[in-house]
């Protein structure tokens, strides 16, 4: 522990001798991992497990990330297995397409999800749906990742959350990890899995740190795709979100404590293929849901939820199911009407009460 | 190749190749240098460009004389000036309130690149049109913004040019057919080539007389790489458009340097060179000095005059710098010191001073009343900007649409728009 203090953690690496950062961890049994360093240690660990994986983006290898995910990869994996594009998302994105339906498995870096509308093409006509225009023969094993969602006075054209673009197409799996746990287990599952896989994550969560055992930091620690999990348990009333969101809920679940309400959080994970049957048996015991995102709401991803409610467990529902999402414009610049573009803390907690009926 | 390519304007002949600071490979292979001849090369080679001495100007057809350099008049001296003084110190205030937590998000500046914005924009009129990407804070300024209501917008104040909903990346005025401000790099390039096409539509379909605007569309070299780029290459030369196509060749985007992002344009060449991909879409291709206002300001006075005649778009290619980071965010740890020093000794503005002095065309006197000047206009539009007043609540959900029926019909048969508080509810709404 005093080593971590005097050396930092490059300085911890280098004392244990280790080969990666997660098991300089692990020796040191530390508590504390950050976001960053939770995505950074599962793509060393994969690309060290499977020489096919690679990596490419713009400012992955020289620049260390333009958020600095994929710092140190490149001095440790080589420019090869690292690469700096172009600015050429359509291009490179197709190139990563390709590489897949050719044997590889690489993993796709947008700067922000914005940028890969200019390659969602790519994404969706070639990488999700060839296996089923092949009838099975070719399939995709890419991973396409990068920041989803609001930053903080970044505007309209960067701020843009694209969860219910891509868990509208068949063929693609869609993640969307909160905590250090589900970086590390989610992005390793989703490098490891044979299918095209959108990694949704969060920048202003990128900085965060959340606790970690040994589990957790284990090499071959994955958490499954298609399983919810239960963030917090309760049972007046059930908080859905995915990201961002689930952190919002956690707080708001601990302001409804303070008025007796017990708020149960769900943390969906994994958008599609979505785990309904966890959202269910929570609103069976809750009878109430409230479903928050910081998207758009028409056709946004909580309305997928609220329909799942309305037809799977309509007789076990006290009160009609209820969203908090972001304000439909596109997002302003100026700090005060930033925030009351996005869904804040206080909100969801005036909607869950609304929904108790108070 | 047309009549006007041997036109070329006498300055920007006649210089040496010059080499560039040598870049590191990765490790520590030996480095490459990089010649980068300054002078326009249009429709000759690289190789014969290279290899000639520092020639006279070529003799074109039915002309006896090489043109002599125009020197500066007072009056274009004294804009040229005030134009790139005043993009300067705008951008470093914001440098300074951004780290006084004034301004927040991204915020690009132009500081180094100044001669590019002033030698093309002083030379279009009004009512042309320009298109920019996120470094947009000085192609603003120069096509005559307000510096107050651009630093307002960066406050996120209603004051600003967008009422603080675009900020740093997003400046718009349909006043002064500024068409943005883009956060994607490329994106710019169609919109601008859109806005050539209305011009020629107004003229030709419509038959409006005095549809002559010429667009200017500025993005950097790794765009250069964007599909779109091509695509507006291909149907600007296909369609005639009046546009002329400006790279701020900053050697860097973000972090990638040029020579590893673009490939060279030619079998012969070994390092890239974006303005010979003009002449393989039909148009010139035109590599200018960019930090040299008066050598921008030729070329662009050229290429703005074919395109008003109808004779099509060209490709100009500006070699420039920008001595900051990509953004306030970048640490700006890849570029070596000897190439920042190398182009710091190149500054525009000491550049045009000299030469404004050295040609008696303005005295020192009259220069320091113009920075003055301009110093009391930066201090006035932060004043402007942090005693303005932050948006309304209710702003929020103004102009989404157009018509603001477009929120839809109430129950009671009434629009949306027209419920009171509909502006003033909460975050939710649907």
């Amino acid at each position: 522990m005093q080593s971590l203090l005097q050396f930092g953690r490059n300085g911890l690496r280098r004392q244990a001798q280790t080969q990666s950062l997660a098991q300089a961890w692990r020796g040191y049994a530390t508590k504390e991992l950050s976001v960053r360093d939770a995505l950074n240690s599962a793509l060393d660990e994969e690309l060290s497990r499977d020489d096919r994986v690679f990596i490419m983006g713009e400012e992955v290898g020289e620049y260390q990330g333009a958020y600095k995910i994929t710092r140190g990869l490149l001095q440790k994996y080589g420019a090869k297995r690292v690469r700096d594009t172009p600015i050429t998302e359509a291009g490179f994105t197709g190139i990563g397409a390709g590489a897949a339906f050719a044997g590889l498995r690489p993993v796709v870096e947008f700067m922000t999800f914005n940028f890969a509308m200019q390659a969602i093409d790519q994404i969706i006509n070639s990488s999700a749906k060839t296996l089923y225009m092949s009838a099975g023969t070719i399939s995709s094993p890419i991973v396409f990742r990068g920041p989803n969602g609001a930053a903080a006075g970044v505007a309209a054209q960067h701020s843009q959350c694209y969860a219910a673009w891509y868990s509208h197409v068949p063929g693609l799996k869609v993640l969307a990890p909160y905590d250090s746990e589900d970086c590390r287990g989610l992005l390793k599952a989703a490098i490891r899995d044979p299918d095209p896989v959108v990694f949704l994550e969060n920048e202003i969560l990128y900085g965060t740190n959340f606790p970690v055992d040994d589990t957790i930091m284990g090499k071959d620690f994955t958490l499954p795709i298609g399983k919810a999990k239960v963030q917090r348990e309760g049972k007046d009333i059930t908080l859905v979100g995915f990201g961002k969101m689930v952190g919002y809920n956690l707080d708001a679940a601990k302001e409804l404590e303070k008025e007796g309400i017990s708020a149960e959080v769900i943390n969906v994970r994994t958008l599609k293929p979505l785990d309904r049957e966890t959202i269910v048996n929570s609103v069976r015991k809750t009878h109430r849901v409230v479903c928050v995102e910081e998207g758009w709401p028409q056709s946004g991803f909580t309305a997928e939820i609220v329909a799942t409610v309305n037809e799977e467990c309509f007789d076990d529902l006290d009160a009609p199911p209820e969203r908090v999402t972001g304000a439909e414009v596109p997002m302003p610049y100026a700090a005060n009407l930033e925030v009351a573009a996005l869904p804040q803390i206080k909100d969801v907690v005036r909607v869950a009460k609304r929904c108790m009926g108070r | 190749m047309s009549a006007l390519l041997h036109q070329l304007p006498s300055s920007c002949q006649g210089y040496a190749p010059r080499p560039s600071v040598p870049q590191q490979g990765l490790k520590g292979s030996a480095p490459q240098v990089q010649c980068r001849p300054t002078r326009i090369l249009s429709h000759r080679t690289l190789a014969q460009a290279v290899s000639a001495p520092p020639a006279a100007p070529e003799k074109s057809k039915g002309k006896d004389k090489p043109k002599q350099q125009k020197s500066l008049t007072p009056e274009v001296a004294k804009d040229l000036y005030r134009d790139m003084f005043l993009g300067r110190e705008f951008e470093e205030m914001c440098a300074q309130m951004y780290y006084r937590g004034k301004m927040f998000g991204f915020v690009h500046l132009y500081s180094g690149q100044e001669a590019v914005s002033t030698g093309v924009l002083r030379a279009m009129r009004p009512d042309d049109y320009v298109c920019s990407t996120y470094r947009d804070h000085v192609h603003a300024l120069s096509k005559g913004v307000p510096a107050k209501n651009i630093m307002a917008e960066l406050f996120g104040k209603k004051t600003g040019i967008c009422r603080g909903q675009g900020g740093s990346m997003h400046m718009f005025s349909a006043e002064h057919n500024l068409l943005g401000g883009f956060a994607f790099i490329g994106e710019g390039i169609p919109i601008g080539l859109g806005a050539a096409f209305g011009v020629k539509y107004r003229k030709e379909s419509i038959g409006l007389e005095g549809s002559d605007q010429v667009v200017a569309s500025f993005f950097g070299d790794g765009t250069c790489n964007v599909g779109q780029f091509y695509e507006c290459l291909n149907m600007a030369s296909l369609y005639k458009l009046p546009i002329i196509f400006v790279v701020e060749n900053n050697l860097w985007a973000i972090g990638m340097n040029h020579p590893r992002a673009t490939g060279p344009s030619d079998p012969n060449d070994t390092e890239p060179h974006i303005w010979k991909k003009g002449p393989a879409f039909g148009m010139p291709g035109v590599l200018v000095d960019g930090m040299d206002v008066q050598k921008v300001r030729e070329v662009a006075v050229e290429a703005v005059a074919r395109a008003r005649a109808g004779l099509g778009p060209t490709l100009i290619e500006a070699e420039t710098y920008r001595f900051r980071g990509h953004s306030l965010a970048d640490p700006d740890e890849l570029r070596r010191k000897e190439e920042k020093e190398h182009y710091a000794a190149r500054d525009p503005i000491p550049q045009l001073k000299k030469a404004i002095l050295e040609g008696n065309i303005l005295t020192q006197d009259e220069l320091k009343e113009i920075e003055k000047d301009v110093l009391a206009e930066v201090d006035a539009a932060v004043q402007f900007a942090e005693e303005s007043p932050k948006p309304d609540k209710a702003q929020l959900l103004e102009n989404v649409f157009a018509d603001p029926k477009g929120f839809g019909i109430h129950e009671d048969g009434r629009y949306k728009y027209q419920m009171p508080g509909f502006s003033s509810g909460n975050s939710a709404l649907v």
